[in-house]
């Protein structure tokens, strides 16, 4: 562990190393690719006058809402899907074409709909979100083995109780990786909303990564894709290792 | 008492079965699982199936717990037609099929919290008294894929038990076993049944298992299924497997079930 920590550091050392050795000494044009001396600078001013924390604050608060209500709407018609056949000939199917759909596509319809707005980008969080979950809970619940749902009955288990006590978490490994390719694809969406979508109720990190490339402003563009980068890892670690280590633990599976 | 008296005094049958048939239809051909099966189990008997693979004894198994259905036929627990499971009738898979997302303890939970009437400090109660029976009691947070064959196969003992159900239908549930573990278990279970009066169908291919856990050893033989013959057995319990008595009765078993095997084969 500690060897892996230290080949790590040493490795990203040399890199950022490197990196500003080769600015100063003029290997590249300095405005197209900033130093990581330029860029450290633009994150320290930037937090200090709190933009740039600001910014992270309304993209997460578009993005924890679309992903809740792509997960809130994604698990019930998953559940739906997968216990009657009509739901499954017909969301299914929608299910099974709009998922392949990448979700940056639903932006031009986004935006007729509802103009440039926070419902614009709820609505292109929610469609990245919600097949997947819906996809991914769907056939959680349809790869149970069948001797589960048999050992329950037999204890006397049915309806609501076999939903919540066998059901949904015979389906838990498939949940946690169907929301957390539900998480990537709502964290893609939203950049791209972002980006396309100026909306005068706050800016996030896609406008400012936006403006930042009107501007010229190569340090803001290499910071802010530093910062987005940072909050993908953080989130997927923060919300998915528990659910993980906890599959790991319980079932013994290497997720 | 006259044998009219003995018959017309007989206690209710706990189990009945009559005249049931079942087949599968699968993609190349039809198997007749059962056919023609009739059988009637008292209140606090033990009634051991033996039987080649295949012959429909775990079938039979799921018409009783009320999973499956007969293609005709009838079958009725305390007088009520079986028309679904019932927590009056607890299965033992012969897959342990317990839920990896609960620990051990919580496997055996899973009947009990499903028991009105109890609290929580009389279930966890039960639960403990029962892994301490088979043996399981420093495995009471293990999860599931830690523990051995064997050692999952106790604990799916523990959970059909725990709930105290009238009948039990157990699938070859020692079959992954070791020796030394399996003599406890007989005892045990002899025991349990014995003073909780249980109901026990008991499903097996080890014909001296039949002979040591059953009052009664029905011989199937397969294609279709059929219930061929019929032993009783008058040994004192409890009973141990190396025991001579149940050693002979087993090997004269065994002799008419070649017998049988080699009769259906040949037609
Ligand atoms: N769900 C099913 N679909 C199709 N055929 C089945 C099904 N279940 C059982 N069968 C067939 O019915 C017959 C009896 O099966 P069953 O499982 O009752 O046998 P068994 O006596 O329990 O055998 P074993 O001792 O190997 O467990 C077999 O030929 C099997 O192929
Ligand atoms: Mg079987």
């Amino acid at each position: 562990m500690a060897v892996q920590i230290i080949q790590a550091v040493a490795f990203f050392a040399a890199l950022i190393g490197i990196w500003e050795y080769g600015s100063r000494s003029l290997w590249w044009n300095p405005v197209l690719v900033p130093s990581p001396l330029d860029i450290g600078k633009y994150v320290i001013a930037k937090t200090g006058d709190g933009e740039l924390l600001s910014s992270c604050w309304v993209t997460m608060k578009r993005l924890m809402l679309g992903y809740i209500v792509g997960i809130a709407l994604g698990i019930p018609l998953g559940l739906l899907t997968a216990r009657f056949k009509f739901a499954n000939n017909t969301l299914g199917v929608i299910a099974l074409g709009l998922q392949t759909l990448p979700s940056v596509c639903w932006v031009p319809l986004s935006l007729l709909w509802f103009g440039q707005s926070e419902k614009a980008m709820l609505f292109i969080v929610v469609m990245g979100t919600l097949w997947a979950v819906l996809l991914a809970t769907d056939h959680g619940i349809r790869q149970i083995p069948p001797i589960y749902r048999r050992a329950a009955s037999t204890m006397g288990s049915s309806g609501f109780h076999l939903l919540w006590h066998v059901l949904l978490p015979a389906s838990l490994p498939h949940l946690v990786s169907g929301t957390k390719q539900g998480w990537a694809f709502a964290w893609r969406s939203l950049m791209a909303a972002e980006i396309y979508v100026t909306v005068l109720t706050g800016y996030g990190l896609g406008h400012l990564l936006h403006y930042g490339r009107e501007l010229h402003a190569m340090d803001q563009v290499a910071a802010v894709m530093l910062v987005i980068l940072l909050i993908g890892f953080a989130a997927d670690k923060a919300i998915f290792t528990p659910w993980e280590r906890f599959l790991r633990r319980r079932w013994g599976l290497s997720v | 008492m006259s044998l009219q008296d003995e018959l017309l005094n007989a206690p209710p049958a706990k189990l009945q079965v009559d005249h049931v048939s079942k087949s599968y239809v699968g993609n190349r051909q039809t198997v007749q699982a059962l056919d023609d099966v009739s059988l009637s189990v008292g209140e606090g008997e033990f009634v051991c199936l033996l039987g080649p693979s295949g012959c429909g004894k775990s079938t039979l198994l799921n018409l009783i717990a009320g999973l499956e259905f007969p293609d005709s036929g009838f079958l009725s627990a305390d007088g009520e037609p079986i028309t679904g499971p019932g927590r009056q009738r607890m299965v033992m898979f012969q897959e342990h099929a317990l839920f990896p997302w609960l620990n051990v303890t919580d496997n055996v939970l899973f009947g009990l919290n499903l028991k009105p009437h109890l609290t929580t400090t009389d279930r966890l109660g039960v639960a403990k008294a029962f892994l301490e029976i088979v043996g399981l009691t420093p495995f009471a947070n293990a999860s599931i894929h830690e523990l051995s064959g064997g050692m999952k196969q106790r604990v799916a003992l523990a959970r059909a038990l725990a709930p105290n159900p009238q009948v039990l239908c157990m699938d070859e549930p020692f079959a992954a076993l070791d020796a030394m573990t399996r003599e406890q278990l007989y005892d045990d279970l002899q025991k349990i049944q014995q003073k909780r009066r249980k109901t026990v169908v008991f499903v097996t291919h080890n014909v001296r298992e039949a002979v040591c856990l059953g009052d009664r050893v029905l011989l199937f033989t397969p294609r279709p299924g059929r219930i061929r013959a019929e032993f009783k057995v008058d040994l004192p319990r409890p009973r141990d497997i190396n025991d001579v008595a149940v050693a002979q009765l087993a090997s004269a078993i065994t002799a008419e079930l070649k017998g049988l095997l080699q009769q259906s084969d040949a037609s």
